[in-house]
């Protein structure tokens, strides 16, 4: 008996279930395009990822291609320019996070500390402009004014009597060139959630700080920071998760040969290996190599800190 | 908000000021000297100095540009990959996203982190030039514009903009009788004029700053796109500042190349900098209205 009930129920449940796709069939139809370029060119790509375990030929495809299963990722680590790109994406990338990362929490701090509101907006409107470029139109500015000849940092170099430097194909100071063009791009825009969430803190925390006495960097150390401290977590695991991405477009338009063996990184490495020496399978691997590492990462991160703080991206 | 007297100018207001001062003068320097680089002449250009006004305004880098054809078709070509591009990417995202933001609609969660999967794993380069080129859209114009046609976050962010418009609306006209694309395009899409506008932009200068497709999928001169030409000057220019610094150097014409280059960058940013003031206030909503997803 209540067998026969329970499948009934099941019966009755699932007409009504389809009862309601019926009804919302129109909303399914307009998901039709967008699921179609989805899995074309999300999940398409996905399939390719197999000739990671392949000897690929173009000319026998994807899944002709015979099997040599892990030879690819064996070779890995014999690969002197693999282990260089590797530690090369590792060095700028953590020095991106300890020195990149910060910066536009300080600036958020400052600017909360103007009161003069024209002079913070425009301010604020000039820190976002090179956000709004793509890297091949900032190297050019950035070329000129560190070249040699024109640059005006060369200039003042010169002033003081210095050698003039040539910054871009400099085994030492491509790196600092990175950090600083990367802080100057992405500086402004990067402050602007940070100021957002600022914004929105109650303002009887502050008074009631200063009933205490505090004065303005108590307020900030003991209100501001800890306010937004849910914010740059969460930013901070999605960063961590990209740590194998040093900055491909930044780099790839930067770099040139004189300082490739500080300034290779994975996808640098996997661009030229792939696209321009057509070791597809190999270039492949690496790739997923790094996307495997970078979900990992994320996954990590995220478990640790959601355990010690509750904050967490999901 | 202002309790404390404003009269007194603390010491920490006069160095945060001049910081920031410092600060907005060094992110706007070289878009300065790119200018004034773009209007000088090869011998101005050439001697060492703070190049921070020309001597004599020349537009010679300007007539070269507008009458060198390369630079004339990759424009429009830029302008069209614009223009369609971000009419792909805002109709597709409307369409994923109303559904989505229906909370009855049955499989909706398996749909969400089928969308999601793709934001956090992909393919790799490698991978998606395979696609292309099995597709045949090598060296065809689609090759720009297909593949980024559908963007995740862009979905998320207008899904959760719709789930804040008040049902209500909705349900009376379904009482009237209409559809559901009728609903969508004569009253959720009205009332979302801001997130529109916002992912508009977001893709309008997403394409015209990507330069990467075109550089594997496009190799037809014809088809080239405007940061495709800038960047074949760049590389140009620092190989032979490479090989420069061991000889002695100072041939004109690689100077004129410099000249040049200035005022191709200064036209390609021309439209966003007319746009600027405009996008940027809509860019902060964007990251407001994405922020604020649980």
């Amino acid at each position: 008996m209540v067998v026969l009930k329970d499948n009934a129920n099941k019966q009755q449940r699932k007409q009504k279930k389809w009862l309601e796709i019926k009804k919302m069939r129109s909303f399914y139809l307009m998901l039709l395009i967008p699921m179609l370029m989805l899995f074309l060119f999300s999940y398409g790509p996905m399939y390719g990822i197999l000739i990671a375990f392949k000897d690929f030929s173009p000319g026998l495809g994807i899944w002709q291609s015979p099997w040599n299963n892990f030879e690819h990722f064996k070779r890995l680590f014999d690969d002197y320019l693999f282990i260089r790109a590797l530690k090369n994406t590792i060095i700028i990338s953590l020095l991106k996070i300890i020195i990149s990362f910060p910066a536009p929490i300080i600036f958020a701090l400052l600017l909360n500390e103007i009161t003069h509101d024209k002079f913070k907006r425009i301010t604020q409107s000039i820190s976002y402009l090179p956000h709004f470029m793509s890297w091949v139109i900032l190297s050019t500015m950035i070329v000129e004014v560190l070249s040699p000849e024109r640059g005006i940092i060369n200039f003042f170099i010169g002033l003081f009597g210095g050698d003039p430097v040539h910054f871009l194909a400099s085994k030492t100071a491509f790196i600092p060139m990175l950090i600083i063009t990367d802080i100057w791009k992405e500086i402004g825009y990067a402050s602007i959630i940070y100021l957002a969430s600022m914004a929105s803190i109650d303002t009887a925390l502050y008074e009631a700080a200063e009933i205490d006495g505090a004065n303005r960097f108590h307020k900030m150390i003991y209100v501001t920071i800890p306010s937004i401290m849910p914010m740059i977590i969460i930013l901070f695991i999605l960063r961590l998760g990209s740590i194998l991405n040093a900055g491909f477009d930044q780099i790839l338009n930067l770099y040139n040969p004189l300082v490739y063996e500080v300034a290779d990184i994975i996808d640098t490495y996997v661009y030229r290996a792939g696209l321009e020496q057509f070791q597809f399978d190999y270039a492949t691997a690496v790739g997923l190599f790094k996307n495997v590492v970078g979900i990992t990462l994320i996954l990590v991160a995220n478990t640790i800190i959601r355990r010690r703080s509750e904050h967490g991206i999901w | 908000m202002k309790s404390n007297g404003q009269k007194k100018i603390s010491w920490f207001n006069i160095v945060n000021m001049t910081f920031i001062v410092l600060f907005s003068i060094a992110v706007l320097y070289p878009f300065w000297q790119t200018l004034v680089l773009s209007f000088t002449d090869a011998n101005q250009a050439s001697s060492l100095g703070l190049n921070i006004w020309p001597e004599r305004w020349i537009t010679d880098a300007y007539k070269f540009i507008f009458s060198y054809e390369q630079i004339g078709i990759a424009y429009i070509n830029t302008i069209l990959r614009t223009v369609t591009g971000t009419l792909l990417i805002v109709g597709l995202t409307i369409l994923a996203a109303y559904p989505l933001s229906k909370r009855n609609l049955p499989y909706r969660n398996t749909i969400t982190i089928l969308f999601l999967i793709a934001m956090f794993f992909s393919g790799g380069m490698i991978p998606d030039y395979l696609l292309i080129k099995n597709l045949g859209l090598l060296d065809n114009r689609l090759a720009l514009i297909l593949p980024s046609a559908l963007n995740v976050f862009y979905v998320i962010i207008m899904r959760n903009y719709f789930m804040t418009i008040d049902k209500g609306i909705e349900e009376s006209a379904v009482m009237d009788g209409a559809n559901h694309f009728t609903i969508l395009w004569k009253i959720i899409m009205p009332l979302s004029k801001p997130v529109i506008v916002t992912i508009a932009l977001w893709a309008a200068i997403g394409h015209w700053n990507e330069w990467f497709h075109a550089l594997i999928y496009i190799q037809d001169d014809a088809k080239t796109v405007l940061q495709m030409v800038v960047r074949e000057m760049l590389v140009d220019v620092n190989l032979s500042d490479a090989t420069q610094v061991s000889g002695a150097g100072g041939a004109s014409s690689e100077l004129l190349l410099s000249n040049v280059r200035a005022a191709t960058v200064m036209v390609s940013i021309g439209p966003i900098i007319l746009l600027y003031p405009f996008a940027q206030k809509y860019f902060i909503r964007g990251i407001m209205i994405g922020s604020l997803k649980g």
